[in-house]
């Protein structure tokens, strides 16, 4: 039987806790469209399976965001509990559900202003009689001022509202405290390779061998295995990266190196933003009067100029997060190799992260002391904090390459 | 009256560019040599944006009791379509008794407006920003000799090193000196009323660090953050700093110009650099580019006294110069 959890991959538990809530949820709409009892979530009757806020945290690529769309299309659902059939399920996974409200942050935070309008949507009544749920895919993205608004909502729910948060932990980095202590966490682990594996053969049709090193490449996150497995170019740069610890002789290479990972990340986030910018601003100029032709025409595009910069500014940032993203990506696969050469230097019964360059890695291993290696991997995981802590991204690796090289 | 006629002075002036002390000090002459011309005559000033033809209709037309008017349209780049028509129809043929004098702050905006009346025969006067090191030094030179004192370039550069670039505040610098001193103006005279630096950037202090002159460097971010310099580009300059001597030390040597295509740099960066990788070993530049990149994020809200986060840089690079010079 298809089903909207089917995407969730190695998550056994997580499913089994939003199955049981979903169908507490149908019989809550059940009891009130019979008749008897108000219907509002937390009530005894169900046994409190269902409640109106909900966190889901896990690790990159366990599917958080998935997991929240699956949900939502659960309470949806027309005939249960997530058939995914039916066109409440088929509307909410497609993101078309009138009373499903997705926040997709594309830049580098979530603002106030949305998270009031946000709010204010939420309030109303479910046009479908089901429920009204919202949401918020990377809601560590949060500015403080959002996170209280929303905290608002939270604390006095309307009774048919459901909010879905998606944040990698519950640390207070992540997401206040004061949010988290109103809603119940999910908790989803990283799959593990074979479950991914298992899942890119029999869902994508990837071969069995390339599917497996494609999963471990990945470390768990479900959406770069793919990507992997079927993008040739993102398999070009990873080969990239895990070439920079060979290329490190001296300082000048270093300073290559660090050149090149930027650049590489650069064009990456270029590629992925290009298109979509222009198209974007052709639409608001359209949207805006532009090209028009007879009288009032010019006087039409005269206020234009700050809704345009206006949407520059949001499209720079939405670049931003790009270009940090992939070279987060990068980052982490050079994370992977120095954990190899160190659980191969150690000895460690653990799976290599990167399958293909098991030689290098065990060349590396004789070579470099454990505690060198151990410098190394520290020095890139400094640069990944350190770019998010805002540091030119040049400055950060540049700094992180001189120490891979001296160890 | 044939005599005055003669000395009139231009029917139509346009002061052209937006440094504002040299288009008032333009626009003040032209009313001054209209005065000149008839001690009585009537001046007139107006915001062009708020103008309406017909009010400079009645400005430029014969008056019934004669006499000189000197009309002067500030900020003439905001003037309206109508108005700007009506103007350039007069200039095809101005009124000698009339003097015209447009301030018009150069650039894109109104630009017919400025090339009608140059086209026009307008008397153009420039008030361009200055641009450039030479120009301020000329600057300096002319309103010192202007006031009837003399100084030598060293003198110029001396006095915008400690006043500014600001255009007004040399010109009252300089009317100061002139009223303080006999005219005849030296670096020394500058130095007695004068102290400090106006303008110092990160890079004074990256260049000071990466020789190892602790003194000379902290003093200069003492002097940049007192001046108001954003710790933020002091600590990108910082890492540039670094970063420009460790990738030059790496090219080994070679001719500045060879090496200015390779490494993307100017030559005369790389020869700069190239005097300062002297006294450097890679692993002191490992420890430099840590200590540059700590400092980056310190700045970035990572620390409570950005200040003190520069400083501890700035003695760190220099300390990793010191240990590779030890080695």
């Amino acid at each position: 039987m298809p089903d909207v959890f089917a995407e969730l991959v190695g998550q056994d538990d997580a499913v089994e806790t939003l199955r049981r809530a979903a169908r507490a949820a149908a019989a809550l709409v059940a009891a009130a469209d019979s008749g008897d009892g108000v219907g509002a979530p937390g009530d005894a009757a169900v046994g409190g399976a269902m409640t109106h806020a909900w966190i889901f945290t896990g690790p990159p690529g366990s599917g958080r965001s998935v997991a929240a769309r699956a949900f939502a299309a659960a309470l949806q659902c027309h005939r249960g509990t997530g058939c995914g059939e039916c066109p409440g399920c088929h509307t909410t996974l497609a993101g078309t559900h009138a009373d499903v409200r997705l926040v997709v942050p594309e830049g580098l935070s979530i603002g106030v202003a949305d998270m009031r309008a946000l709010v204010l949507r939420a309030a109303s009544t479910p046009s479908g009689g089901r429920w009204q749920v919202v949401v918020i895919e990377d809601a560590d993205r949060l500015t403080e001022g959002a996170g209280n608004a929303l905290l608002k909502a939270i604390e006095e729910p309307p009774p048919r509202t459901v909010f879905l948060l998606c944040t990698p932990s519950t640390h207070p980095d992540d997401i206040s405290v004061t949010i988290r202590s109103r809603c119940r966490v999910v908790a989803l682990r990283q799959p593990s390779a074979d479950a991914v594996a298992s899942v890119l053969t029999s869902r994508d049709g990837v071969p069995a061998d390339v599917a497996g090193w494609a999963a471990a490449a990945a470390q768990g996150h479900v959406g770069r295995a793919k990507r992997l497995a079927g993008d040739p170019e993102a398999r070009k740069r990873r080969d990239a990266v895990l070439a920079v610890p060979r290329r490190l002789t001296g300082v000048g290479a270093a300073f290559d190196a660090a050149s090149a990972l930027i650049e590489a990340a650069e064009a990456e986030a270029e590629a992925a933003v290009a298109e979509l910018d222009a198209s974007e601003r052709a639409a608001l100029q359209t949207a805006l009067g532009a090209g028009g032709t007879g009288r009032g025409a010019a006087s039409a595009m005269r206020g234009a100029a700050g809704q345009i910069k206006d949407l520059e500014r949001r499209q720079k940032s939405r670049a931003t997060r790009a270009q940090r993203d992939a070279l987060d990506r990068a980052l982490v696969d050079l994370a992977g190799f120095y954990r190899d050469v160190l659980t191969l230097s150690m000895r460690a019964p653990v799976a290599p992260v990167h399958t293909d360059t098991a030689a290098l890695a065990s060349a590396a291993a004789e070579k470099w002391s454990p505690e060198a290696t151990l410098r190394r991997l520290e020095a890139v995981l400094a640069c990944r904090q350190a770019i998010q802590a805002n540091v030119k991204p040049r400055i950060a690796v540049e700094s992180m390459m001189l120490a891979l090289w001296r160890g | 009256m044939a005599d005055v006629a003669s000395a009139n002075p231009a029917p139509i002036v346009l002061v052209l560019g937006d440094e504002e002390l040299l288009a008032t000090r333009a626009v003040a002459e032209a009313v001054e040599r209209g005065r000149a011309a008839d001690p009585g005559a009537d001046v007139r000033e107006y915001e062009a944006g708020a103008l309406t033809p017909g009010e400079v209709a009645e400005m430029l037309s014969p008056s019934l009791f004669g006499g000189r008017r000197v009309l002067v349209l500030r900020a003439g780049q905001d003037a309206r379509k109508d108005l700007v028509t009506a103007l350039l129809g007069y200039a095809k043929n101005p009124d000698p008794d009339v003097t015209l004098v447009v301030a018009h702050a150069g650039g894109a905006k109104g630009k017919a407006f400025a090339d009608g009346l140059r086209a026009a025969g307008a008397t153009v006067v420039p008030a361009g920003k200055l641009k450039g090191h030479r120009e301020r030094v000329a600057f300096v030179r002319d309103e010192i000799r202007r006031g009837g004192g003399r100084c030598t370039d060293d003198t110029a550069e001396a006095l915008i090193a400690a006043v500014g670039t600001d255009l007004r505040e040399l010109a009252a610098a300089c009317a100061q000196l002139l009223a303080d001193t006999d005219g005849k103006i030296g670096a020394d005279t500058v130095a007695r009323y004068y102290r400090g630096r106006a303008e110092v950037s990160g890079f004074t202090v990256a260049d000071a660090a990466m020789i190892g002159d602790v003194p000379g460097a902290l003093e200069a971010l003492r002097w940049a953050l007192h001046v108001g310099v954003d710790p933020v580009p002091i600590a990108d300059a910082l890492a540039d700093g670094v970063r420009t001597v460790a990738r030059v030390a790496a090219a080994g040597r070679g001719s500045p110009f060879q090496l200015a295509s390779s490494l993307g740099m100017p030559a005369w960066k790389i020869e700069k650099a190239q005097q300062r990788a002297r006294g450097w070993t890679p692993e002191a530049l490992v420890d430099a580019m840590h200590a540059a990149a700590e400092c980056n994020a310190a700045v970035k809200g990572g620390a409570d006294d950005r200040g003190y986060a520069l400083e501890r840089a700035v003695v760190a690079v220099a300390a990793a110069r010191q240990g590779s010079a030890r080695r």
